[in-house]
């Protein structure tokens, strides 16, 4: 087992959980690869020895081939995540102009004042009943845009 | 028989493919996916039957033997829970078609919901931890696309935290698997338990502990739930209908599986604080929330801790109990978020502050509500009842007398806020509905009958839960042979291996 390797699973994961704890979600996911690379060392590290390839017929002091199966594996489906997370950073950038990791709504707006909500919800049904009016019903729903504005402009 | 084992997971993913291929045809998409499921279905019922009568279907992958290989072991616990799980999936697809939202028209949604059920097959069938990390991640991934398939900004918005924090339960459980392999040289359920009993005491607790974290945070206990309240309720109501009755029950069989056969003697104080905690934080979450969707997220919380309460009491009669609440769970949790989906089809919102006066707008939807609902807040002679006194009895007989004082006082308080759902949302005076569905007529008594492909399965899964009920002895008889088979760790190890 080399140490160097050792060291640089911990490097990996240092950086990965550092890159993590930002808003973004392009670090995030910046973390995410990083943390699922020390992962995959990990495995090549603590799994095996260091030795010969296992080839047929040539199995004196060969190194075990089952921790290398399974750095394959991981590292495919890691690759399948990480495209969807990136697509899904494309997406949230195509939608709202950045790509922050948002708070959840519903959890301040029960942190809010009773009258506050009130205010929201009739503002809600208003543009609800607008939009039954014009009949757009496939038109993507605005009015929790329009009640996070309203949550941030108010101090919580 | 042996060799059908796979089958529930290999047919859904076959069929993904082919659904794929046909991404042309709605028709054809629809044909392959409940002829796919309704064959995994009867498969699953064909290896239960054979499970309880002649023992585990053990499959070896490639003809591996079980300690290099993978195997798929169908035994009655694995079979209960494919059997449930496969009829769930099956009930919500015929839901999500019978809506015809934008989602189920969709040329992904078949195929993804296919993998989704593969996924879950293997999850609950496979003996290689390794190819329950590949169950995992297969069912994880459909589950990413199905919570944002279409792309609205609230799902984006959560679709990103529900990822990246299943992204990093991902992590926790290979990193689990490597260390395991590292310190045991094997990945067989069936060979586990022989060579962790020879680790150290520190070594095996770490594993445990990391096992534990990474199974926890996808069934939702405390302190992992954090993502669960928020990321459900943004998705379709067919698709929250069946993550909330199957996702978190992965985790919770995982759970209960690798605690069971691979640290059966380890100390049980940690899940007995973890399981008091989720029931009591679930359910008041739930009492705070003011919308349909998420006071019924919170309780996929709070129950989740009645299975880990059996769990950490251990023992047949704690564990026969708790795989029946994982079978009672899975269809009442549905039909509920189905019954919510039906309410947001006539009415545009599932907020308690906008609904009012169901029941008068249609007698027949506040049954279907409240026969499930009572049954969740374990009101004899439901499913839920018996679940709970099984749990409740063993406490007692554990000595567990504080914990078990807090599930009595949790399902008080389930009650409650179901009442709370009740009064907001069907007592009442009648209101007219809030946003008409796209393409609505303009009778305002139409948006009240629903297709009858959604309301057939509402029905089907509502009284499946009722079912469970009315042949409690029986079944909870099969759940008591099933935990029989948990304890007797040997006689798996040796079917498994042997043969």
């Amino acid at each position: 087992m080399s140490l160097a390797l050792v060291l640089l699973v911990a490097a990996l994961f240092a950086c990965g959980v550092y890159s993590m704890l930002h808003r973004s979600l392009t670090r995030i996911i910046v973390g995410v690869v990083l943390i699922g690379n020390g992962v995959n060392l990990l495995i090549v590290v603590a799994g095996s020895r260091p030795g010969r390839p296992p080839i047929v017929g040539a199995l004196d002091g060969a190194t075990d081939a089952i921790p290398q199966a399974l750095v394959l594996t991981a590292i495919v489906i890691g690759f399948a995540v990480q495209a969807f997370l990136l697509a899904l950073a494309w997406r949230s950038w195509a939608l709202d102009g950045d790509d922050e990791v948002e708070d959840d709504l519903e959890d301040r707006r029960l942190a809010m004042d009773r009258r506050r909500q009130i205010r929201i919800a009739e503002a809600q049904a208003r543009e609800d009943h607008a939009r039954w009016l014009v009949r757009d019903a496939s038109r993507p729903s605005t009015h929790e845009l329009d009640g996070r504005d309203e949550i941030e402009r108010g101090d919580l | 028989m042996d060799r059908l084992a796979p089958l529930p997971t290999v047919i859904p993913l076959v069929a993904a493919a082919l659904a794929m291929l046909a991404h042309r045809s709605r028709w054809l998409q629809r044909t392959i996916a409940h002829l796919a499921l309704t064959a995994a279905l009867s498969f699953a019922v064909a290896l239960l039957v054979h499970a309880d009568r002649e023992g585990p279907a053990v499959a070896r992958l490639g003809g591996w033997s079980a300690s290099i290989g993978i195997s798929y072991v169908v035994d009655r616990l694995s079979g209960l829970l494919l059997v449930v799980a496969l009829f769930t999936l099956l009930a919500v697809l015929v839901f999500a078609e019978g809506q015809r939202s934008k989602g189920a028209e969709s040329p992904v949604f078949h195929p993804v919901y296919l993998v989704l059920a593969a996924g879950t097959g293997a999850a609950f069938s496979t003996g290689d931890l390794f190819h329950m990390f590949v169950a995992y991640e297969v069912l994880l991934i459909a589950s990413y696309v199905l919570l944002t398939l279409d792309g609205t900004p609230a799902q984006v918005r959560t679709g990103t935290t529900y990822a990246v924090v299943n992204t990093i339960e991902s992590l926790v459980l290979v990193m689990a698997v490597a260390l395991v392999y590292a310190s045991t040289g094997t990945l067989s359920m069936a060979e586990l338990p022989a060579r962790l009993a020879e680790l150290n005491d520190g070594v095996r607790t770490g594993l445990q502990l990391l096992l534990l974290v990474a199974f926890g945070l996808k069934a939702a206990v405390f302190p992992l739930f954090f993502w669960l309240p928020d990321s459900y309720p943004a998705a379709r109501s067919p698709i929250t209908a069946v993550f909330a009755g199957l996702l978190t029950k992965v985790g919770v069989y995982s759970i209960l599986r690798t605690q069971t056969l691979l640290f059966a003697d380890a100390n049980r104080t940690l899940l007995l604080w973890v399981a008091g905690l989720t029931m009591v934080v679930g359910v008041l979450g739930a009492i705070a929330q003011n919308e349909v969707k998420r006071i019924l997220s919170f309780h996929i919380v709070s129950q989740i801790g009645y299975m880990i309460l059996g769990i950490a009491i251990g023992g047949p009669a704690a564990i026969a109990a708790t795989i029946f609440f994982l079978l009672h769970q899975i269809p009442i949790k549905s039909s509920l978020f189905l019954v919510e989906g039906m309410i947001e089809h006539s009415t545009g919102t599932s907020s308690l502050d906008r609904l009012s006066g169901l029941v008068h707008r249609s007698g027949l939807l506040g049954a279907l509500f409240l026969l499930p609902a009572l049954s969740l807040a374990g009101i004899p002679p439901f499913s839920g009842f018996v679940a709970k006194l099984g749990i409740v009895t063993s406490g007692l007989a554990a000595g567990e007398r504080v914990a078990v004082a807090l599930a009595i006082g949790c399902s008080l308080l389930t009650l409650v806020s179901m009442a709370k759902i009740w009064l907001g949302a069907f007592w009442g005076p009648a209101t007219e509905p809030v946003l008409r569905p796209a393409g609505a007529a303009p009778d305002p008594s139409a948006a009240w009958r629903w297709p009858a492909a959604m309301l057939g399965s509402t029905v089907a899964v509502v009284l499946a839960g009722l079912a469970l009920a009315v042949f409690a002895g029986p079944l909870y008889a099969l759940c008591e042979r099933a935990a029989a088979d948990i304890a007797d760790v040997d006689a798996y190890v040796r079917t498994v291996l042997r043969r």
